[in-house]
């Protein structure tokens, strides 16, 4: 049976609805009348399965993607009917913000609300603001600050944040991480990711000072300088297993010596090939160590999406893998705000994607690698760290998960190979690096999870930060004109706009502005706070039906340094 | 625009006549045209500005004989803010000399139309101010008793009776309003028309679409106008550039400061209703929304002043702009609730416009107006704070008087550009201050009350120390001044947020340190006191001064002698106490706000010699005032010198050392009547002498004490303070203070003449003391100042201090007292026996209580010997 314990509920209760569509014995589901009232964590896998099943039949899922269910999935749902709790919110969604609106539909146990205050204390329990340091009050550095902040839709939530400050070169690294089937890679990509990074930026004599002081025994240069919520946090226990892998590879680095100068597209692209490499190996390897090497194993078979950039001076490059989103606000002449897209999705929207995998595939397997818009039919984003279920070959998969502890033998997932898997690997994690060279409008760029992007669009991403961070809500004034409008009229308009503005002032993170435009936001475009505390007051086996978890990186930029540095090579 | 587009129709019916006088055609066409008639060479006056203020200035001059007077506008007349305006004129005002002058201006206005032919639009509708609070109320109540004893029809009405007047107004959350019947509405640009008109008949010329480059002045005095269509000399030139009034100040080699700041005003038209409202529906203002409103062509204008003004032309560029500002709806808004609330029935109404037009404010929300004190004939008339039509009728004749006769006909210290510095001048400072004033047009002025803006520029070395003992500030002339000291323990904040008309809370701290001053010693740092230093290497300082100077001056040295510096007419311009150094070396002590007016007197007034100097050491000194029994002994104990009255007698002023400083200017006076001293210390010694003083005083139970307990002080002696109680229209002989004249000094000194008159043929109005009787300090209203005296029940004049006397436990309220004749109003002459023989009553907001009057002071609290000058004049003493 499974282990109570809060890794394996991390590692079990998550394929998710949407990234993953897992097949379920059908001998499990006599249990499942029984299990609901049990602990959550003993059947999560069954739940959360069974869940999304009735979401996608019963009702519309408002998300893009559906979960698509094998048929012999026949099973019943009306089990869950007689719950009313339930059933008030199972339906669709066009309904759903009528529902919301209009309480007299709602169940006398759905009829609480959370309070402002507590609204924002929710909102607010992960937000994290940096500032760069100003020296001789001047900040020299071309990034301001950002403001970052996460919302949980899973329980724990899948995705993670990282950001840190270049040491030993120069620039600043975040990074927003989507993990699926369970969080473990995204966690060990969010601490691993960025000393890839930073290794294959640096130069060879700092790799060989670094190299020698760690074979002497001396104090390490540091590498990065991280800023981390409180709740961002490092495991432990792996660490020595992380650092004598990344020592191979900067020692790799050492060797292979090519004297030029550091690119840092292809530092990224290593980096990212590199760290998934070191996963997929450190789980075949396995570990002395129990646990350690249940949790390789963990972190191989689950996966995550990472988009990252790199902002050196006005040289901005964002690496993406997976469906995450780097989005550059930029200001227009005229005051108002635009997006540029600075990362395309690896999924099945993407057409060149589509491509590509076909293209590495043989002819026979075309019409099976992409079914119901995921790969395989399974997986939705079509390149992801981990995921060793798509890039080891059947064998290995066995050989690798019979040799393992007992928990991974009784995980459904781990377990269950991909249909038609006829020649991996079907997955990398090879990022695609996008150079943008930044200018002085260029005010923003906001990274984030496809939590964001699945329910707000890149435009009024950049209207409502742009706002927000120059602090003017860029109403157009009115003008009465030659128009007949009364004093009443007036009032009623102006008193509109007022609350409308109101809302910018709640929050100091830019980030916690936009998850409550994402969250909140009604049909005017404006946020209801009525609805805002429907959606957070949510069970949390609710949650993720309406919502994904969001995870936002806000950068922004200054313009000063940026123009002076444009001036400079002019 | 609309508004523009009307009163040009109607200026083109109404004045033919003054079009082809000064032969300034008018076209709705935009461009330039060419000017037929030159600019003359010459000219006595040259006024720049052609709104309300300039043309009644114009006006006001040439009706008073000046006849070769060019004024000159750089568009045309009255398109500034005066053609914006919403032309309320309204009498309600909280300043006696403002409320005399909207009371003129409604009275000339009312006249203008007969008098030059031009309709003014002037209708009699009277106004309603609305109070939502109590103490609104309360203050309206003030209002109208001040404006009852001129004259001028005014009543206290429940809102019962409000509606009646004006039936859209709700008044669910009213409390009461006061109504002024004859308050009036005018077309503001058509009044100033109508007084071009009349002056340019009176042979004043007028040039438009000319601009005033700058004004030259030399050896002191204006000597000409550059424009850009040439030069005109002239002696008198006249600022009345409204919002342009500071750069064209600046724009000079001399320049000349105007503290004043535009901020945009916003008020809305609407169509008419639909039964269009009647024009004589009187005006309503609601201060606590905000809000005014007027009838409008059967329809409503209505404004407000904003509590977060929008501020513009700190830069001071694209001033031009004035018509194309962009109106903000967004900004309105909270006042378009107030109006909404305050005429739900409005709803319905239909939007014409929302006009944008700027208004310029100064720091202290009184207009300016008067002679710059670094050039000769060089006036000013701005900064009218959004009531320019209210006061500019009664502005514009002061001015002209001014101009005259040397003085205007009544005290405008209150407007005098002097009493503002170069320091106000700084745009920072008046950006942040005007965002304080223009919403203090509408909040409640209650007693005691300090800008927050602005502050902290000019201190004393010792303001970090004191305010880390609980020193709370006000500001005086930009300098911060400690007011009391909360004990340690005592709820900061509350004291800081009292604003009421009753008993304060700062009651029994002050109480505390006013004890303290009489039982003990108290430290008041004084170094705001304005400070001179004149002297000359022969005998010429002290021949000058004892010309500028009503008392004698030739006293031995290390003599104090308090004397007035008086004007042709007897009237004290300054009030101060100057210690005779050495032979040829005199030390000036005056009031604060004296800095810049009395360096100018003096400097006008003094001999161009080079002999002689004259320096301003204010910020030399930092000056600590010992006040109490005790002070002597602390000194004593700190420079092994024997302070007692035998030693160091009263009005006495020795350098001696205190601690380790040595060269510190003691004198033994203290502004209250108190035994005590005055130590002027060098700055860089002042924290050092004040820890010697604060650590030796212990013993005696020293302690800090602030302005407000020395007022009390000072008050309950009835001493008077220039500013406050003496004013230019005061003399020595009307205060009691003939001891501090010396009329047989052997030399004439200016004022002599005047005084001599007056003893001989008695005054017109005496300065008195009332202790108020029936009057209980926990329950009722507290005396502020200018409150109204009555007589055996007949108005004989208003106060002008007032404090509770912590030793006579009853509030002491100063004022000067007239004999008004009962039948023709004249005054006649008040003698000793007049005042006592009366029984008087002051009146707060419109309440009475019972005062005793006193000329002199109770001897029973002076502990101190005095000199034996004074001494001849406790004669009378009663008690």
């Amino acid at each position: 049976m499974l282990a109570a314990s809060c890794c394996d509920r991390r590692m079990c209760v998550c394929p998710g609805p949407r990234r993953i569509a897992i097949p379920v014995r059908s001998s499990r589901l006599p249990l499942l009348s029984d299990a609901m009232p049990a602990p959550a964590h003993l059947f999560p896998l069954i739940r959360n399965c069974e869940i999304s099943r009735i979401g996608s039949t019963a009702c519309y899922c408002h998300h893009r993607h559906l979960c698509c269910l094998p048929s012999h999935f026949a099973h019943s749902h009306f089990r869950y009917a007689p719950q009313k709790k339930f059933a008030a919110l199972y339906r669709p969604k066009e309904n759903f913000n009528h529902f919301i609106h209009t309480r007299d539909h709602a169940s006398a146990s759905q009829r609480f609300y959370l309070t402002p205050p507590q609204v924002n204390s929710i909102l607010k329990a992960n937000e994290y603001s940096f500032k760069v340091p100003e020296f001789d009050g001047k900040n020299v550095s071309s990034v301001l600050g950002f403001d970052s902040n996460q919302l949980p839709a899973n329980a724990p939530i899948e995705d993670r944040r990282s950001a840190a400050t270049c040491l030993q070169t120069r620039g600043m690294l975040l990074g927003v991480f989507d993990g699926h089937a369970g969080c473990a890679c995204a966690q060990a990509v969010s601490e691993r990711l960025f000393y890839y990074i930073a290794v294959s930026l640096l130069p060879h004599e700092t790799l060989l000072e670094i190299e020698n002081a760690v074979e002497s025994g001396r104090a390490l240069l540091p590498i990065l300088q991280w800023h981390k919520h409180p709740n961002d946090y490092f495991s432990k226990e792996a660490s020595k297993l992380y650092f004598n892998s990344l020592r191979t590879y900067w020692q790799e680095l050492i060797d292979l010596n090519s004297g030029e100068t550091t690119d840092v597209r292809e530092a990224l692209i290593n980096a990212f090939k590199r760290l998934d490499n070191d996963i997929s190996l450190e789980a075949q390897v396995g570990d002395p160590n129990s646990f350690l090497n249940y949790l390789v194993l963990r972190v191989a078979f689950s996966g995550a999406t990472a988009c990252v950039a790199h902002v050196d001076g006005v040289d901005l490059h964002i690496a993406n893998t997976g469906d995450s989103r780097a989005m550059l606000g930029v200001q227009e002449e005229d005051g108002s705000w635009s997006a540029v897209n600075l990362s395309y999705d690896h999924n099945a929207q993407n057409e060149h994607e589509v491509e590509r995998v076909k293209t590495e595939h043989p002819k026979s397997e075309e019409k099976t690698l992409v079914k119901q818009d995921r790969l395989l039919g399974l997986l939705m984003p079509f390149r992801a760290f981990g995921d060793v279920k798509f890039k080891w070959s059947i064998e290995l998969q066995k050989r690798v998960i019979e040799s393992g502890p007992d928990q991974l033998n009784d995980n459904e997932y781990t377990k269950f190979i991909p249909p038609n898997y006829h020649t991996p690997p079907y997955l990398t994690a090879e990022p695609e690096v996008i150079y943008h060279k930044l200018r002085p409008q260029d005010k923003f760029l906001v990274l984030a999870t496809d939590g964001l992007w699945e329910t707000m669009h890149r435009q009024d991403v950049a209207r409502i930060v742009g706002e927000y961070l120059t602090g003017v809500h860029h109403q157009q004034p009115i003008a009465v004109g030659g128009y007949k409008v009364t004093l009443g009229q007036m009032h009623g308009l102006l008193t509109e706009r007022r609350a409308r503005i109101s809302s910018v002032f709640e929050d100091q993170n830019a980030a916690t502005h936009l998850i409550r435009h994402a969250v909140g936001n009604n049909e005017f475009g404006t946020v209801d706070h009525e609805r805002l505390s429907k959606m957070l007051s949510l069970p949390e086996e609710l949650a993720r039906m309406y919502r994904d978890d969001i995870t936002i990186i806000v950068v922004q930029f200054n313009s000063h340094v940026i123009g002076a540095c444009q001036n400079e090579e002019l | 625009m609309f508004l523009r587009v009307l009163s040009d129709i109607q200026w083109r019916a109404a004045n033919p006549k003054w079009r082809r006088m000064t032969s300034s055609r008018r076209s709705t066409s935009t461009t330039a045209e060419p000017h037929p008639v030159s600019l003359p060479a010459q000219a006595q006056v040259v006024i720049c500005g052609g709104g309300i203020t300039g043309t009644s200035v114009a006006y006001h001059l040439s009706k008073m004989g000046w006849k070769d007077i060019v004024l000159l506008e750089q568009g045309r007349l009255a398109a500034g803010t005066t053609r914006f305006c919403a032309g309320i004129v309204s009498t309600a005002r909280p300043v006696s000399i403002e409320l005399k002058m909207a009371h003129y201006s409604n009275k000339l206005y009312q006249q203008l139309e007969q008098e030059t032919g031009v309709p003014t639009g002037y209708t009699k509708t009277g106004s309603l101010s609305l109070a939502q609070t109590q103490d609104r109320l309360i203050s309206l109540k003030r209002i109208a008793s001040s404006l009852s004893v001129m004259g001028i029809p005014c009543e206290i009405i429940t809102p019962k009776q409000a509606v009646q007047l004006h039936p859209l107004i709700n008044i669910h959350d009213l409390v009461g309003a006061m109504y002024v019947p004859e308050d009036a509405l005018v077309t503001s640009a058509n009044v100033s028309l109508a007084l071009a008109t009349a002056a340019s008949r009176n042979g004043v010329q007028i040039h438009e679409r000319t601009s005033v480059s700058h004004v030259t002045v030399q050896k002191g005095r204006v000597t000409g106008v550059e424009t850009d269509r040439g030069r005109i000399q002239c002696q008198y030139f006249v600022n009345c550039a409204g919002q342009w009034a500071y750069e064209l100040g600046h724009s000079g080699e001399v320049p000349v400061h105007i503290p004043l700041h535009a901020c945009e005003h916003f008020y809305l038209l609407t169509h008419p209703l639909a039964e269009p409202l009647s024009s004589s529906l009187p005006t309503v203002v609601d201060p606590d929304g905000r809000i005014y409103i007027r009838n409008w062509q059967g329809g409503i204008l209505s404004g407000g002043f904003e509590k977060n003004p929008k501020p513009l032309f700190t830069e001071g560029r694209n001033q031009l702009e004035i018509q194309n500002l962009q109106e903000d709806w967004d900004h309105f808004g909270p006042l378009l609730s107030a109006l909404l609330r305050r005429m739900p029935g409005l709803e319905a109404l239909q939007i014409l416009q929302l006009v944008n037009c700027p208004e310029s404010f100064t720091p202290d929300m009184r207009c300016i107006m008067g002679e710059s004190p670094t050039a000769r004939g060089y006036f000013v008339l701005a900064g009218m704070n959004s009531a320019g039509i209210s006061y500019g009728g009664g502005a514009g004749k002061y001015l002209a008087e001014w101009m005259v006769n040397g003085y205007p006909s009544d005290n405008v210290w209150p407007l005098d550009l002097k009493r503002f510095g170069t320091l106000q001048s700084s745009r920072t400072f008046l950006r942040h201050r005007v965002m304080e004033v223009m919403p203090l047009m509408c909040d409640l002025k209650v007693p005691r009350w300090d800008f927050q803006t602005g502050r902290q520029l000019r201190t004393s070395p010792l303001y970090d120390r004191l305010d880390a003992q609980g020193a709370r500030w006000m500001e005086k002339h930009g300098f911060e001044r400690v007011k009391y000291f909360v004990p340690p323990g005592k709820d900061l904040l509350d004291l800081d947020h009292s604003k009421t008309f009753y008993k304060p809370d700062w009651f029994d701290i002050v109480g505390a340190e006013v004890k303290c001053c009489k039982e003990a010693v108290c430290v008041i740092d004084m170094s705001s006191f304005t400070k001179f230093e004149i002297s000359s290497t022969g005998d010429e300082a002290l021949e000058n001064l004892q010309y500028l100077f009503s008392n004698d001056l030739d006293v031995p040295v290390g003599h104090v002698v308090h004397t007035g510096m008086l004007n042709e007419k007897g009237g004290y311009e300054n009030d101060c106490s100057i210690a005779r150094l050495s032979k040829r070396s005199f030390f000036m002590i005056s009031p604060t706000d004296q800095q810049v007016h009395c360096w100018a007197w003096l400097k006008n007034r003094l001999p161009d010699d080079s002999n002689l100097t004259l320096e301003d050491v204010t910020w030399k000194y930092t000056a600590l005032n010992l006040i109490g029994p005790r002070a002597v002994d602390v000194l004593s104990e700190l420079s092994y010198a024997p302070m007692t009255a035998e030693h160091f007698p009263s009005l006495f002023c020795k350098e001696m050392s205190v601690g380790y400083a040595n060269g510190i200017r003691v004198m033994s006076i203290t502004h209250t009547g108190e035994p005590g001293f005055v130590l002027y210390i060098p700055i860089e010694y002042a924290l050092h002498v004040y820890n010697e003083v604060m650590n030796m005083g212990q013993k005696y139970g020293i302690r800090n004490a602030g302005y407000y307990a020395l007022r009390s002080l000072r008050i309950e002696k009835f001493f008077a303070f220039w500013g406050q109680d003496l004013d230019a229209f005061t003399t020595p002989m009307e205060c009691g203070r003939e001891f501090q004249v010396k009329l047989e000094k052997g030399m004439d000194f200016v004022g002599q003449e005047a005084l001599l008159e007056q003893k001989q043929n008695g005054v017109y109005k005496r300065f008195t003391m009332f202790i108020l009787e029936d009057h209980d300090t926990d329950m009722d209203l507290w005396p502020w100042w200018g409150e109204p005296i009555f007589r055996n029940g007949r108005y004989v004049g208003k106060t002008t201090s007032s404090a509770y006397s912590y030793t006579l436990e009853r509030h002491v309220c100063l004022g000067f007292v007239h004999n008004f004749d009962e039948k023709t109003g004249e005054e006649l002459v008040v003698t000793t026996d007049f005042i006592n023989q009366g029984e008087y009553e002051i009146d707060i907001a419109g309440q009475r209580f019972q005062a005793k009057a006193k000329l002199y002071p109770f001897s029973s609290l002076f502990t101190q010997r005095r000199r034996k000058d004074e001494v001849e004049l406790s004669g009378y003493q009663t008690e």
